[in-house]
Formats: structure tokens, sequence, C-alpha cells
């Protein structure tokens, strides 16, 4: 059965729409889920919301400081799947944290309480195939979309098998490194999202260092979309509320829309 | 194994329900029984499968193996002696016998991995090497090898570490290595692996992570476990001309991640001795921790309900690491080896008593086990058993933090 965020993808896409996932921390501000509302008013098509984890061994510097910020603060899964309990983004929303969170309450519950949130999809990157398949079955019972990962140095074969396991979208990560802001998008990206485009027909996105609308309207020349986390959550640890992170994402929808 | 034995490329029998633990090759997905596992991005994976796949080869070739031996013997200085420590033997009433891997080049067991991985890295055509350290030993080995091969090397380290260990971060630079400060989360050994892992992310196609403990994604916990059991293989053949039977009583050595306690567990594991880890009191994962997933393995960890890790605090930089390697986890499953812990204060008591005693400075980090030998002689351990301690760093690097702390301590009684 297709879930709630490879459905809606897949309209905006045959919409002819590019398709725009912004990345908020969650519980990095009391305002936080604000934020996640005004970046769907902004043209967001799905959001991710990342549940801080003390080691996130996956990311640069702008989301190690947001997901420190964030735990200082006392966040926790759980104050982030209440608050989001308590609230409709309108658009689908993706959870994005590590392994260990969910492994310490059990795939399942973990899945579960996702899914009890409203929380459709997840991304948890330091799982990859050899390791996630009881999460992704545990997921699938709760009804919660398991995003798979593929990066630049995966052969044709993982990548094939990562995008007929992927549930949602499939993440191509733009190049070989951590996430991060980029003066430039590297080549590798709009590799990557061609040769996902040549083995599925999900929704192919592409994420890691687009930091800049052109940036995006570069790589979604073949991608069906992008992810974009550090160059925002910049704005927002500068001091950015609502209305900067809506200003940012409409930025980015404006540019995509335009082609 | 030393260069006089036999080769042996087959497998070793998965370790699985075995009642021994094994420590045979994990199965093929990196398990030993529950603990272990390749917990990492994909764009990690194919270096995994790289790396496993040249080990996996490497280790069954004859050349292979008599390079590394040779380097082990001409360059490291092995064998290491097992030296009887009468002057303690009569203190404690225990016969204490030190396995002396700190008079390794380097100061410590690490050099054993790390010419291992170095060589390793050639085969595989890569040029620079990255790593973590906490207490620097590793980082010291790894830059050694760096200048020996002639390789390219980063060493991240912690920056609370990088103040309690300023001579191994000036003995780095020598090297020419550079040393890179993480001042992210704890400031120690774990936040020193999240940043040696990004830079691997970032570089993997022509850097290999020289990780230094039983830890990290398969094959690194099998694989560092292979390069470290010459010290096992070493001390059960000088048991033999020392102990009558052959086999002691206690085999005793400290668990941070715990390649040196794997590498001495492993000649030992088929026999009758009791095999004993011994974890600082601040970061006895194995007791206080419970199963969880970071740096790329499932094994036991301090972490709080959540699974955010916990940091860990232990007076040796070495030591100080929230986690565990998955073997050991998996030892400690199935009851084959114990994991006690003891204090800062025990350690430091320890630390004065070998030098005193025997005229040998150990690191902090094997003190602990020593600590442990000193409070249980005549306890849980008989008057007259025999004990093998792992020496398995000298205690140069740690001398300026100990006179720190003992000033700092009221004097005694």
């Amino acid at each position: 059965m297709t879930g709630a965020l490879e459905t809606h993808l897949r309209a905006r896409r045959a919409e002819g729409a590019k398709l725009l996932v912004p990345y908020v921390t969650g519980g990095l501000s009391d305002d936080w889920t604000e934020v996640v509302a005004a970046v769907v008013s902004a043209g967001a098509d799905a959001v991710e919301v990342g549940i801080p984890f003390s080691d996130p061994v996956m990311d640069g510097p702008t989301i190690q400081d947001a997901s420190a910020r964030a735990l200082a603060r006392g966040t926790t899964p759980g104050s982030i799947l209440a608050q989001l309990s308590r609230f409709d983004a309108g658009v689908p929303l993706v959870a994005m944290t590590y392994y260990n969170l969910a492994y310490r309450m059990g795939d399942l519950r973990f899945a579960r309480s996702l899914a009890a949130a409203g929380v459709a999809g997840a991304i948890l990157p330091d799982l990859p195939l050899e390791e996630s398949g009881q999460w992704e079955a545990e997921a699938a019972v709760a009804g919660v979309e398991t995003v798979l990962l593929a990066a630049p140095v995966t052969p044709d074969d993982r990548l094939a098998a990562i995008a007929g396991r992927s549930r949602g979208f499939v993440y191509g990560v733009s190049r070989m490194g951590i996430t991060g802001e980029r003066a430039s998008l590297s080549t590798s990206a709009g590799v990557m999202a061609a040769r996902l485009k040549a083995v599925t027909d999900l929704p192919v996105l592409i994420g890691f260092g687009i930091s800049t609308a052109a940036q995006a309207v570069e790589v979604c020349a073949e991608a069906d979309g992008v992810v974009v986390a550090s160059a925002l959550l910049r704005a927002l640890l500068d001091g950015g509320g609502p209305e900067e992170a809506a200003e940012f994402v409409g930025g980015f929808r404006a540019a995509l829309d335009a082609g | 194994m030393t260069a006089a034995e036999p080769m042996d490329p087959t497998p070793h029998p998965a370790p699985s329900g075995s009642p021994s633990g094994g420590m045979g090759e994990p199965g093929s997905d990196g398990r030993f029984g529950d603990f272990g596992g390749r917990f990492v991005p994909e764009a990690l994976v194919p270096a995994c499968l790289e790396l496993e796949e040249a080990f996996r080869r490497s280790w069954a070739d004859p050349a292979f193996r008599s390079e590394l031996d040779a380097l082990l013997r001409n360059y490291a200085g092995r064998p290491s002696p097992l030296t009887e420590a009468s002057n303690l033997s009569e203190r404690l009433g225990v016969r204490v016998l030190l396995k002396r891997d700190e008079l390794n080049h380097t100061g410590s067991h690490k050099i054993n991995n790390v010419l291992g991985q170095a060589l390793l890295t050639r085969r595989m055509g890569k040029r620079r090497l990255v790593a973590e350290t906490g207490a620097g030993q590793h980082g010291v080995a790894t830059a050694t090898a760096a200048a020996l091969f002639g390789f390219d090397c980063v060493v991240y380290m912690g920056e609370v570490d990088v103040e309690r260990q300023a001579l191994n971060v000036f003995r780095m630079n020598l090297l020419g290595t550079e040393v890179r400060p993480v001042a992210s989360g704890s400031r120690t050994l774990k936040d020193a692996v999240n940043e040696a892992m990004r830079d691997w992310v970032s570089s993997v196609e022509t850097t290999h992570f020289c990780l230094g403990s039983v830890m990290g994604p398969h094959p690194y916990p099998w694989m560092v476990r292979e390069l470290q059991r010459v010290i096992g293989d070493e001390a059960i053949g000088q048991c033999r001309a020392l102990l009558d039977g052959g086999v002691p009583d206690v085999v005793v050595a400290c668990v941070g991640g715990g390649s040196n306690a794997a590498g001495i567990f492993s000649g030992f594991v088929d026999t009758g001795a009791r095999l004993v880890g011994v974890q600082p009191e601040g970061g006895a994962a194995i007791g206080r921790g419970l199963p969880g997933v970071v740096h790329g393995s499932a094994s036991m960890l301090l972490q709080d309900e959540h699974g955010q890790v916990s940091e860990a605090h232990s007076v040796s930089a070495g030591l100080d690491y929230p986690g565990v390697g998955p073997e050991h986890a998996h030892l400690s499953a199935v009851g084959r080896v114990e994991y006690p812990s003891v204090t800062d204060d025990e350690v430091l008591d320890a630390f004065g008593l070998l030098a005193r005693t025997e005229g040998i400075i150990p690191a902090l980090e094997p003190a602990h086990a020593l600590a442990w030998v000193v409070r249980e002689a005549g306890r849980s351990i008989p008057s007259g058993s025999s004990v093998v301690v792992n020496l398995c760093g000298r205690g140069d690097k740690d001398v300026a933090q100990v006179a720190a702390l003992l000033a700092q301590r009221p004097p005694s009684p």
C-alpha cells in the first residue's frame, strides 16, 4: 500500500511541481512548530523534522549545533512527538534521526509513536540496507514509510535495491560527505539524481549541501526535488524565526516554480 | 600468532551460542551474538566491504603475515616479555605476571593494530589515514605508522584530551601528523570518533580510517582483535614456560573500547583461565550501560532513557568512552568474561604501587587492571593464584597528570 508521503509527493510531481522538503530540528526553539507551519505556508511539499541525537555523525557543524541546542533545552523524542500530535502541518512530515533512539525505545514502539504523532515517514541514516530490514518491517506495520539513502559511491546493484526498498521517496546524497552548506553544487549531485531516476519511479530527492535556490534549480534538472537543511537552520541559529524561515523557503519555492 | 606457528587461513567457527564465547570470526553480518553489525551511512558501506575483503584476503596470505610479523619483531620490538613481578607478588600474596606491552615501540599495544592496518592501507591503494585518539597512544601509534609508510595523517582528539595529554600532541606533530582538536560534545574520545567518521565519509575514496579499538562497524571489531591477538598468543606460550600446567588462574586487562583485553583474552579464551576486563567506574558500559547503537555497532552503551549517549568520566583519557567493543558485550552476555570496575582513587594507588614495588610506571589504563588485582588479591583471587596482567601502556604520558592529581589529594593519615 502506498503511504501518505509517497502519495502526496507523486501527486505534486504529477502536477509538474519540483518537490521542496525543508528540514527543521525539532525542539530547537519554543516556536519550532510555528517554523514548520511557516515553511509549509511558504511552499514546502513535506517537512523533515530532526529528532536530535547526541552523536550525529552524518551531520556538519550547523545541524550539530542545532541538535546540541535542542538537547540543551531538554528536548526529547517524546517532547517533539507530543508537540507534533497537537499540530496539523498540512503536508506529510518525515522524522530524521539516528537509529539508537528507535533502538532504545524498541523499533515497533518508536514507529508507532511516530505514526501516532502524525509523522508519515522516517529517515535513519545509520541504517544501511543490511541493518534496516527489521526496522523497515516494523515501520511498515505501524504505517510509517522508511526513506532510504543512496550515496555517490553506491554501486548500481545496491542502488537498485535501495530504490526498490525505499518508501515515500528515495534520498540521494549529493556528494561524499556530511550535511552542510556549500558554495557550489557538486557535479556528483546531478549524476546521483540521474542514476536514481534510471532505476526507480519513486520521487527522487537530492540533499546535502543544497544551499541556494539556484543550486536547487540546477539539481532539479535531473531530480524531482531537494531537501534543504543546513542553510535554513543557519538562518534559524542566527536568530531567525518563522518569518525568516518562510522567506528563505519561499525563495526556493519561487525559483523552483519558475524553473 | 607468532611467526613460528603455522598459518591458519580457515575461518574460526562463529561464536554465537558457544559457551566459551569463542572469539572466532563473527557471523557474516558482523555479529557477535546480539552485538556488532555495521550501522554506518550508505556512503561508508562500500569502504567497509572493501576493508573486510582486503583484511580477509591478507590475513589468509602468508606473505602479508610474514611482512607484519617482521614489522612487529624488527620495528615494534616484539615479542614483549612476560615479567615475574616478585615484589608486588609478595605484597599481594598472589603471583603476578606482567605482559609487558608497554615496552613496544611508541609505548603501548596500539602499534600492533596500527602496523597491520597500515599494511592493509597500502594494499588498498590508499595514502591517507585518519584516526581518533583519547589518551593519545593510538594517535601516536598511527602517526608513527604514517611516518614509516609515507602516508598523510590526521588525528582527531577531544579538546579535553589535547589538554591533559599535551605531550602526545607534540609527539604526533613531531611525527608529521596534524592533530585536530574536537570541540563538540564532551570533547573527549567519543567526539573524536564522531569527527574521524565525518572526515572518513568525506574522504573515503583516498582515506583509511585507522580505528584504534575493537569497536566500530564490521570488520573493525574482528580485525582489530585479530591484529591484537599476538599479545595473547605470545602470553600463553610464555605461561607454558613459566607456570606448572601452563595456564594462569586469572588473566586481567583494562577495557575502554577493549582492544588490549581482546588481544590477550583471545589467547586464553579456550582455557580454564578466569578472564577479567576492568572498566573505569565512570565508564562501565558493561554493568551500567544498556544495549545501544553508536559508532557503527550494537553494543553496551552508557546512555539516558531516550537513547542519548552519556559522557563517560575517567581519570584515564584512554578509557573515557561510553561504549565498549561488541565482542566484549557478547563475552559478558555468555558469561565467559567478567567486567568489574574500579575507582579513580584505586587506580592512582595501583599506579604508585607498581612504580614503587617493581620500578615500572604503568599507564593509567593498565593501572585499572592492577587496581582490580590489588583489591581482589586474597578475596576473589585466592592467595597463591597466578595472575597475568596485560600492562598495555607505559605511564610517561601520565606523569604530569598524576602529579597534579596527587597534589589535590588529602594527605594520607
